[in-house]
C-alpha cells in the first residue's frame, strides 16, 4: 500500500496555508521543554529551523560535518534570493512568483507548496534585515533588486556575489543566541550515518563523532533532515567537496521515499574545465547573465582562430557573432532559465562553435553592458562629451561593484581579466530538485522524520528558477517547520526522554559499526576518489544534460559494476577510531553509487523531456524539451526494496488548479 | 611541475608533530593548492599511507574551512586568497614549499593540518547576533532605510568568513580582527543597537578567556586576511568597547 498522502490543505489556494496554521495542533510552551528535534544540517534550512525550533521553546540537537554551523554549504550561495515584494512596483506578486515558479519547474511541482513559499517569501527579507543582513541598497537607502533567469520582474535581493554568505551568517547568529542560551545543542565534526525508527517512528540517530572516530546514539521525538543536496554524485559539481547523500540516503533505506531522483540542475554559468586534475566546478552567478551577453563566433573560421589563438574574442565584429540566446529566444534572450541556457550552449558546443581548447566553452561578453553603465554614469554625474576610454572606465567601476568579486575569483582560475576580454563559461552540475519525498507538512513518509531545503523535493519540480532555492531554505526552516511538525509533536508531550540503550538502539548502531568495519576490511588497491570519479564519469557521460534509453540502461550496469568492484577493491589506510577522512569519503561513496543507479532508473523510467530532465527521445522539431502531461504529470517517489534497482514506484498525480498547463516558451 | 613539500605531521592533539619530505611530480601550473594536496594523498593512499589531513570544503574561498600556513604565511604567497584560490602558477618548477597549520594556542592542532577554532564560534555566541526572534512578525524591510554607504560598509565588515589567518598571523594570536569585524557590522546598522554595548563587552571576555591574545596594533592580521577586513574595523571597536566601558 502506498503510503503517498501529500496532506494539501482544502480550500483556494489563497488561503491553504493560512487556513492549514489555524487547525494545526500547537504545543504549549511548558510542553515544549519536554520535547527534543534532532537536526541534521545547518544549511539555511537546517540553520533556519534550528534557530527558530529552539526559539519556539524545543530542545534542539543541531549536527553538521563542518567545524562550525557557518560553513555549511549555502555559505557558498552568490547570486541573492528571490521575495514577491513588488518593491520595484514592475507588477510582482505572491500569484506572479508562485507562476514563474511552477512554470519555470516545468509543471512538475506541487501547487500548494509553491504558493505557501511565495506567500512566505516577503517575511524572509523582513527577517533577514532585522537580523542585520546587509543586503545591497540604492542611494535612497532602500533594498536594491535585481532580476533572474526565468522571470521578468526584478526580485531577487543580494549582497554582492555573496547573498547566501550573509543569510547563512545571519541564520547562524540566530543559531548562536539560541546556542548561549543552551536551547542548542551544537554537535560539529558529527556526520549522522543512520536514523534510529522505534515502533515505525524516527526516534533519534547515530552519528560518528569525526574527530575520535566514536559512534553516538542521540535520541529525540521528531529528526529533521537538512543535510542539502546530491549534486556531487556527478564527482566533479559545483557542491563543496562534503557535500553528500548519505543522511538522505539512509533515511531512505529505512522507509522514506526518495522523490524524482533524476532532475538535476545544470548550470549554465560555470567556469569551464582545465583538464583531468581538476576536484571541483566553479559556478559563475547567474546574475551576470543580466549584463553579460552570451555568445560563440558564427563562423567556423573564427572558431579555429580563435582556438589557434591567431584571433581574439574582441577581435570578432557584431555581425561575425551569433548570440544564440537573443536569436533563437527573442523574449527573454539570455535570460532564459537555466535548463535552456544549459542546453543551448551545449547544441552550439556539439555543433563544433566551443571557443576553448577543449571545444566546451561559450562566451560570456560585458563590453557592451560597460560601455551602457559608462554612459549612464557620465549623465549622472554631469560629465558631457566624455572620451570612449572615459566611458569604459566608469563602465568598469559599475560592474566592479556589481560583480567585483565574480571577476576576481573567475581571474584568479583562469588567470585572464573579464574586464578586457570576455568571460569563457560552460554548463556544470549544480542543484538537485529531486530529494526526499515530502507531505504538504515536510514529514517524510517515516513519521517523526522530516525533510526540509535541497534535501526535500517539494518546491521546484523539474527546474528551480535562480534564487529560489535560499528562498525555499529559510521558507522551511524559519517559517514553514516550526509550525508543521506542532502537528506531529502534539501527541508527543507524555512520551517523556527517549532512552538510547532501546534494541533499535543498538541494533542501528551494530549496523553502522559493521558497514564501518566491512569498509575498513576491504583493504583493496584503489582509492575512495579513483571509484567516485569513474561513478561521476558515467553519470555525467550518460545520465548528465542529455539522456536516452540506450545510454541509461548501460549506466544502470555500469553503476552496479563500480559498485560491486567498489566492495571488493577500495583501499582506506588509516584507523576507525580516529580521523579518517578516507573513511569519511568511502561512506559516503558507497551511498552515491546505489543513489546514482537508482537516479538513472528514474531517468529511464521518465519518458519524457521536462526542465533538467531531456530525453532526446522527447524533443520538438526545433530541439526544444517535450513534455507529455498525460502520462507523466506525476511525482515519482521511489521506496526502497533492497536494491535501487528494484525500487518501488509510487506516483503523486500532481493536479493543476490555478495554473493552467501549457508547453513552455521563453521565445 | 615537479615539488618537494615539507608538511607538518602529527598524529593527534596529544601526539608531537614533525615535518616530513614528500616529492609530488607532474602537477599542472592550473590546479590549485588543495588539487596538488589531492594529487600527494592519492599517490599515499596508493602506496597505503595515511593520507594527510587538512580542512577544505567549498573550495571557491567562501566557507574558511580550508586553512593552511604556506611558506611561512596564512594562505600562501598570494594576496586576499585562502588556501583554496591559490594556485600552482604562483610556485616554479623544483619549488621547496613548507605546510603547517595555523598555530595559536588557542587553536589547537586535532590532527595534521587541521585545527580547531571553535573558539571563534564561542566568540560569536556571546554576542554577535541582533536579539530578533524569528518569528516573521518583524516591521517591513524597507521601513527601515539606511544609508547606501553605511550598508556597503557593514557588508564589508560582514564579509568574514571566519578563517582565523588573522589569529595565526598576530604575534599574540589576537582574535581582535575577527571579532571587530561583527561588531563593526551592526554597528553601522541602525538594528540592534540597543544591546551594542553588551555586545562588545561580553565578546571581548569571552575572546579573553579562550586564551586568544590582545591586540597590540601591529596590523599583520590585515595583510593576510583574505577578505580585506581593515584595521578601521578594530578602531571602531575599540570605540564601542571605550563607550561601552565608561558607561559602566
Ligand atoms: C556555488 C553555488 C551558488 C549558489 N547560488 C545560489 C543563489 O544565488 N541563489 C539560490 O537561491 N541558491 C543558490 N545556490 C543553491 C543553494 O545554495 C543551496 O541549494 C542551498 O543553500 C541548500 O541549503 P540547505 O540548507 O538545504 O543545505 P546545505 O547548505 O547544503 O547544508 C547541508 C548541511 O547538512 C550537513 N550535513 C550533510 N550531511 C550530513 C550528515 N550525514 N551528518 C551531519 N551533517 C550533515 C552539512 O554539514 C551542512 O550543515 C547555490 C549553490 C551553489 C553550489
Ligand atoms: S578577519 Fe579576515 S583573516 Fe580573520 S577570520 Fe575574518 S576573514 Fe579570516
Ligand atoms: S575551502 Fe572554503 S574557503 Fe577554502
Amino acid at each position: 500500500m502506498s503510503k503517498l498522502d501529500s496532506k494539501i490543505p482544502e480550500g483556494p489556494i489563497k488561503d491553504k496555508w493560512t487556513n492549514h496554521k489555524n487547525h494545526i495542533n500547537v504545543v504549549n510552551p511548558a510542553n515544549k521543554r519536554l520535547i527534543d528535534v534532532i537536526v541534521v544540517g545547518t544549511g539555511l534550512a537546517g540553520g533556519a529551523a534550528s534557530a527558530s525550533l529552539a526559539e519556539m521553546g524545543y530542545n534542539v540537537k543541531a549536527f553538521a560535518y563542518q567545524d562550525s554551523p557557518r560553513r555549511a554549504h549555502s555559505i557558498a550561495a552568490q547570486g541573492g534570493i528571490n521575495a514577491a515584494k513588488n518593491y520595484q512596483n514592475d507588477g510582482d506578486s505572491d500569484y506572479r512568483l508562485f507562476y514563474d515558479t511552477v512554470k519555470g519547474g516545468d509543471y512538475r511541482a506541487r501547487e500548494a507548496n509553491v504558493y505557501r513559499l511565495a506567500e512566505v517569501s516577503g517575511s524572509i527579507i523582513d527577517q533577514c534585515v532585522a537580523q542585520g543582513v546587509p543586503f545591497a541598497r540604492d542611494y535612497g537607502g532602500l533594498l536594491d533588486n535585481r532580476s533572474f533567469g526565468g522571470v521578468l520582474v526584478s526580485r531577487t535581493f543580494y549582497a554582492k556575489g555573496q547573498t547566501g554568505q550573509q543569510l547563512l551568517l545571519g541564520a547562524y547568529s540566530a543559531m548562536n543566541r539560541q546556542i548561549a542560551k543552551g536551547k542548542i545543542a551544537m554537535y560539529n565534526r558529527h556526520e549522522m550515518l543512520d536514523v534510529v525508527v522505534v515502533d515505525g517512528k524516527a526516534r533519534g540517530i547515530i552519528a560518528r563523532d569525526l574527530i575520535t572516530g566514536k559512534l553516538e546514539r542521540h535520541s529525540a521525538h521528531a529528526v529533521v533532515i537538512a543535510s542539502g543536496g546530491y549534486g556531487n554524485v556527478f564527482f566533479l559539481s559545483t557542491n563543496a567537496m562534503g557535500s553528500n547523500a548519505t543522511a538522505a540516503w539512509k533515511i531512505h533505506k529505512k522507509g522514506a521515499y526518495f522523490a524524482n531522483p533524476c532532475y538535476t540542475q545544470i548550470h549554465p554559468t560555470c567556469i569551464p574545465r582545465s583538464g583531468d586534475h581538476q576536484s571541483k566546478l566553479t559556478l559563475m552567478s547567474e546574475s551576470l547573465r543580466n549584463d553579460g551577453r552570451i555568445w560563440v563566433p558564427k563562423h567556423m573560421k573564427d572558431v579555429e582562430a580563435i582556438r589557434k589563438g591567431t584571433k581574439k574574442p574582441t577581435d570578432l565584429s557584431e555581425d561575425e557573432r551569433d548570440y544564440y540566446l537573443e536569436r533563437r529566444y527573442p523574449a527573454f534572450g539570455n535570460l532564459v532559465p537555466r535548463d535552456v541556457a544549459s542546453r543551448a550552449a551545449k547544441e552550439r558546443c556539439d555543433a563544433g562553435y566551443g571557443v576553448n581548447a577543449t571545444g566546451e566553452a561559450v562566451y560570456l561578453d560585458f563590453a557592451s553592458a560597460i560601455i551602457r553603465y559608462g554612459k549612464e554614469k557620465a549623465h549622472v554625474t554631469g560629465l558631457h562629451n566624455p572620451t570612449q576610454e572615459k566611458i569604459i572606465e566608469l563602465g568598469k567601476a559599475v560592474i566592479e561593484s556589481k560583480y567585483g568579486n565574480l571577476f576576481q575569483m573567475y581571474e584568479k582560475i583562469v588567470d585572464e581579466n573579464p574586464y578586457e576580454t570576455p568571460m569563457m563559461i560552460y554548463p556544470a552540475v549544480h542543484y538537485t530538485m529531486g530529494g526526499i519525498w515530502v507531505d504538504y507538512n515536510l514529514q517524510t513518509t517515516i513519521p517523526g522524520c522530516y525533510a526540509a531545503g535541497e534535501a526535500n523535493f517539494s518546491d521546484h519540480g523539474a527546474n528551480r528558477l535562480g534564487a529560489s532555492a535560499l528562498m525555499q531554505g529559510l521558507a522551511d526552516g524559519y517559517f514553514v517547520l516550526p509550525y508543521t511538525i506542532g502537528d506531529y509533536l502534539a501527541a508527543e508531550i507524555r512520551t517523556g526522554e527517549i532512552p538510547t540503550d532501546l534494541p533499535e538502539f543498538v541494533a542501528a548502531e551494530k549496523d553502522v559499526r559493521d558497514r564501518i568495519q566491512t569498509l575498513m576490511n576491504i583493504k583493496g588497491t584503489k582509492s575512495v576518489d579513483h571509484f567516485h570519479k569513474r561513478l561521476g564519469k558515467v553519470m555525467w557521460d550518460k545520465v548528465g544534460m542529455a539522456r536516452n534509453e540506450k545510454g541509461l540502461k548501460e549506466a544502470m550496469d555500469e553503476i552496479k559494476q563500480i559498485r560491486e568492484e567498489f566492495w571488493k577493491d577500495v583501499k582506506i589506510p588509516g584507523s576507525a577510531e580516529a580521523m579518517n577522512t578516507e573513511l569519511e569519503k568511502a561512506g559516503r561513496v558507497a551511498d552515491f553509487l546505489e543513489l546514482g543507479e537508482l537516479f538513472a532508473v528514474d531517468a529511464l523510467h521518465r519518458n519524457e523531456s521536462c526542465g533538467g530532465h531531456f530525453r532526446e527521445e522527447s524533443q520538438t522539431e526545433e530541439g526544444e524539451a517535450l513534455r507529455n502531461d498525460k502520462d507523466f504529470a506525476y511525482v515519482a517517489a521511489w521506496e526502497y526494496t533492497g536494491n535501487p534497482r528494484e525500487a518501488k514506484l509510487h506516483k503523486e498525480e500532481l493536479t493543476f488548479n490555478d495554473i493552467e498547463l501549457k508547453q513552455r516558451s521563453y521565445k | 611541475m615537479n615539488l618537494l613539500l615539507k608538511i607538518w605531521r602529527q598524529q593527534d592533539a596529544n601526539s608531537k608533530g614533525k615535518l616530513v619530505d614528500y616529492n609530488v611530480t607532474g602537477i599542472s601550473p592550473d590546479s590549485s593548492f588543495l588539487e596538488m594536496l589531492d594529487v600527494l594523498n592519492e599517490q599515499l593512499v596508493d602506496k597505503g599511507e595515511e593520507p594527510v589531513v587538512f580542512d577544505h570544503d567549498c573550495r571557491e574561498g567562501i566557507c574558511g574551512m580550508c586553512s593552511l600556513f604556506i611558506n611561512g604565511e596564512a594562505h600562501g604567497p598570494d594576496k586576499g586568497i585562502t588556501t583554496c584560490q591559490l594556485h600552482m602558477r604562483m610556485f616554479n618548477d623544483g619549488d621547496t614549499i613548507y605546510i603547517e597549520p595555523f598555530r595559536a594556542a588557542a587553536m589547537p592542532v586535532i590532527k595534521d593540518l587541521v585545527v580547531d577554532r571553535t573558539g571563534m564560534d564561542r566568540i560569536q555566541q556571546a554576542g554577535g547576533y541582533i536579539s530578533v526572534n524569528t518569528s516573521g512578525n518583524t516591521q517591513d524591510a524597507n521601513a527601515l532605510p539606511i544609508p547606501k554607504a553605511d550598508a556597503d560598509a557593514s557588508f564589508d565588515a560582514a564579509t568574514c568568513i571566519g578563517c582565523g589567518a588573522c589569529i595565526a598571523t598576530c604575534k599574540n594570536a589576537s582574535a581582535m580582527l575577527f571579532l571587530s569585524a561583527k561588531v563593526s557590522q551592526f554597528a553601522l546598522l541602525p538594528q540592534g543597537k540597543v544591546e551594542a554595548a553588551d555586545r562588545v563587552k561580553n565578546m571581548v571576555r569571552v575572546m579573553d578567556e579562550e586564551g586568544f591574545g590582545n591586540c597590540t596594533n601591529t596590523g599583520a592580521c590585515e595583510v593576510e586576511c583574505p577578505k580585506g577586513i581593515s584595521l578601521d574595523n578594530i578602531a571602531r571597536m575599540n570605540r564601542e568597547y571605550l563607550s561601552a566601558a565608561l558607561a559602566d
